[in-house]
């Protein structure tokens, strides 16, 4: 991973393609790499689709090494959505094989001329790019029936929708899986539109003749490796939950703590919640002949997915997972598996983040434009985005900007970005992550959840305001640090509860590297992370307004604890204090 | 006195029929816990009525009751 691959669309005679060293950039990986090169080289006034935005992509600092569940892939750039800076984070076997081709990142860049679309292809030999404009409006797995062959087995497809080729503020950069399906995705804040606004709609990632990324010290290393798995093996979220239900396991437990989002924010509990739960989704994947335990990319030793299949045992869609479910099921009033993996399909088809489509439906439902509850309603509306009809591209652009179509106040965003599944009244801690983080509503910016429902890591109360700007700044600080390694965050349950399992994580760093890093030094990059992104989006013309909450979740009581938000805003103001 | 009693995840089976118990006064989780012979160590979170409460928490009639062991996602 000593090269940067950069991509001109704008230059004379055509796209150029120049791989140059990665020189000052060197030794940082995933979100610090794509935050330092936009930080830097991006003018933060510039407007996301303009020629001065740039599309980074970068493997973690781990990632491509034997180093397990290490193959996670940041795509950084100015946002189309929130107008700030953008790490959107995704699984699946892009980060490997990119690492293990040698580049630290593919930058995208340049003015495009506005009509050709490029696929960019990238082999051990080296990179090209072609115009293919018989890609026009291809949709992801459309994309993967003609290239599966091509990137094949060891290779990974990144390749944007008609979401992301139509520049919609909601669209993902999507990122093949183990089995060549465009599953995982970049999805938050529109870096699909900022890879179409390039012109680029594929990069196909050959991994044929490549090997694994070898460490300087091996025996520290495979040490290292060995105990961090361990650690993840024996901790029961990361060992067990998280395998046997998936991330929808949280269905209930949210709905329990009387936290869980019902009707666009209306109130804590969905009567129906069990319907969709991580557990009845389990028990119905496995009777139709689906996996409940699968990973998005090989090496990942958790493995907190599986396979959604129809009653005819014919594939529909990877397991949606608790965003997913959350977003188009209670959010929405709807409780109908088969229609959530129906959404979640279109949703990856198209390349729309699951999240702030769901919470656009969520806001088109209040506004009256369907009932909650509709679930053909829904799959209608996702279809009018794909195709791209007028009504599509204001609910493609995201829930601010349905709610401003439509009039109406109650849109869960902050910085234009969509809530995640956990009401920041009920569960107050990652309603300060929303507030502040400088991606916008974010719950895997600091995981909150983590303490204050889960009780990993700790035990912050979640109805109460105390102790929540701290807690949020900890989460915040380490999850910069984690989302550059290429780890999946979802290691942080394990290296939370278990000192030792963070200490294997370290220890993974330095072998791969030959450093000596501390905890502290791991803390200080997570710092330096969120103090680049903090300034970019200052410079970008971000105050200390953009740090909160809509007003409506101070104001409205959110049933059945009947609370609000109530973290003081002088608090909110201290978490990048440090 | 009678509560509504839900477990979740792996310790689901240990839900009691139609998911409602019928307690003397007084009862506490512990003791519905103990009663229902849930082993202590896969037990993470308890709600009563939505709150996360400990196991000595005493319970009242009506009361909703969830168990779940560890558990995460994202
Ligand atoms: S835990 Fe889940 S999301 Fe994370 S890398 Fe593994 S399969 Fe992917």
């Amino acid at each position: 991973m000593d090269k940067i691959l950069r991509i001109d669309v704008g230059a004379d005679g055509g796209p150029a393609l120049r791989e140059e060293p990665v020189g000052d950039y060197a030794g940082i990986g995933g979100r610090a790499l794509t935050s330092t090169i936009v930080c830097k080289e991006v003018p933060a006034d510039c407007h996301p689709l303009g020629p001065e935005n740039k599309l980074v992509i970068a493997p973690g600092l781990l990632s491509g090494t034997a180093a397990v569940t290490s193959g996670r892939l940041s795509v950084g750039c100015k946002s189309p959505l929130t107008g700030g800076i953008k790490e959107a984070n995704s699984g699946g076997q892009g980060a490997q094989v990119l690492a293990r081709l040698g580049y630290a990142a593919i930058v995208l860049e340049g003015e495009w001329n506005g009509e050709d679309l490029y696929k960019v292809t990238i082999t051990k030999d080296g990179a090209t790019i072609e115009t293919a404009n018989e890609l026009k409006m291809k949709t992801n797995y459309q994309l993967m029936e003609k290239f599966q062959e091509t990137y094949g087995s060891s290779g990974a497809m990144l390749s944007i929708g008609t979401a992301g080729e139509m520049r919609l503020s909601n669209s993902t950069v999507a990122v093949t899986d183990k089995e060549g399906r465009p599953t995982r995705h970049a999805g938050r804040g529109g870096v699909g539109a900022v890879m179409g606004s390039k012109g680029v709609k594929v990069i196909l990632l050959d991994g044929a003749g490549t090997s694994m990324r070898q460490p300087v010290d091996k025996e520290a290393f495979s040490d290292a490796n060995k105990r961090f798995n361990e650690g993840l093996k024996k901790h029961a979220v990361t060992g067990q939950g998280l395998p046997t239900y998936g991330t929808n396991v949280l269905t209930n437990v949210l709905n329990e703590a009387g936290g869980y989002p019902t009707y666009n924010f209306k109130q804590g509990n969905f009567p129906d919640a069990d319907k969709i739960s991580g557990e009845t989704q389990a028990e119905l994947e496995i009777s139709r002949g689906g996996v409940s335990t699968h990973g998005c990319h090989r090496g990942c030793s958790i493995q907190c997915s599986g396979t959604f299949l129809d009653k005819d045992g014919n594939y529909v869609t990877k397991q949606p997972e608790y965003e997913t479910v959350w977003a188009h099921g209670g959010n929405c009033g709807i409780c109908d598996l088969d229609a959530i993996a129906t959404l979640d399909y279109l949703d990856d088809d198209f390349g729309l983040d699951t999240i702030e489509m769901g919470v656009t439906i969520g806001v088109a439902m209040e506004a009256g434009l369907l009932k909650f509850g509709d679930a053909d309603g829904a799959i209608k509306l996702v279809k009018e985005v794909g195709a791209g009809t007028p009504l599509g591209r204001i609910l493609g652009s995201g829930a601010a900007t349905a709610a401003r179509a439509y009039g109406i106040e109650k849109a869960p965003v902050v910085k234009g970005q969509g809530m995640p599944a956990y009401d920041p009244r009920a569960v107050k801690g990652i309603g300060v992550t929303y507030a502040t983080s400088p991606m916008g509503a974010d719950h895997t910016a600091g995981y909150a959840v983590a303490t204050n429902i889960l009780k990993v890591g700790g035990d912050v109360d979640p109805l109460s305001s105390e102790g929540q700007a701290a807690l949020s700044q900890n989460l915040q600080i380490a999850t910069a640090a984690v989302d550059s390694t290429g780890m999946c965050l979802f290691i942080a349950f394990a290296v939370l509860d278990q000192p030792e399992t963070f200490q294997a994580l370290i220890d993974i760093i330095n072998g791969c590297y030959g450093l000596s890093l501390t905890a502290d030094d791991v803390v200080a990059l997570g710092k330096s992370v969120l103090e680049k992104e903090r300034d970019f989006n200052a410079r970008a013309g971000f105050t200390a307004a953009d740090d909160r909450l809509p007003r409506y979740f101070r104001r409205e009581q959110l049933p059945p604890h009947n609370v609000v938000f109530d973290v003081p805003d002088q608090e909110l103001d201290q978490v990048f204090q440090w | 006195m009678i509560i509504t009693l839900n477990c979740f995840a792996s310790l689901k089976p240990y839900t009691p029929d139609g998911g409602t118990l019928e307690l003397a006064e007084g009862t506490t989780v512990e003791a519905v816990l103990t009663r229902l012979g849930i082993p202590q160590e896969e037990i993470r979170l308890i709600f009563v009525n939505s709150v996360h409460v400990s196991p000595d928490t005493v319970l009242k009639d009506g009361d909703r009751l969830g168990i779940f062991p560890p558990v995460g996602g994202g």
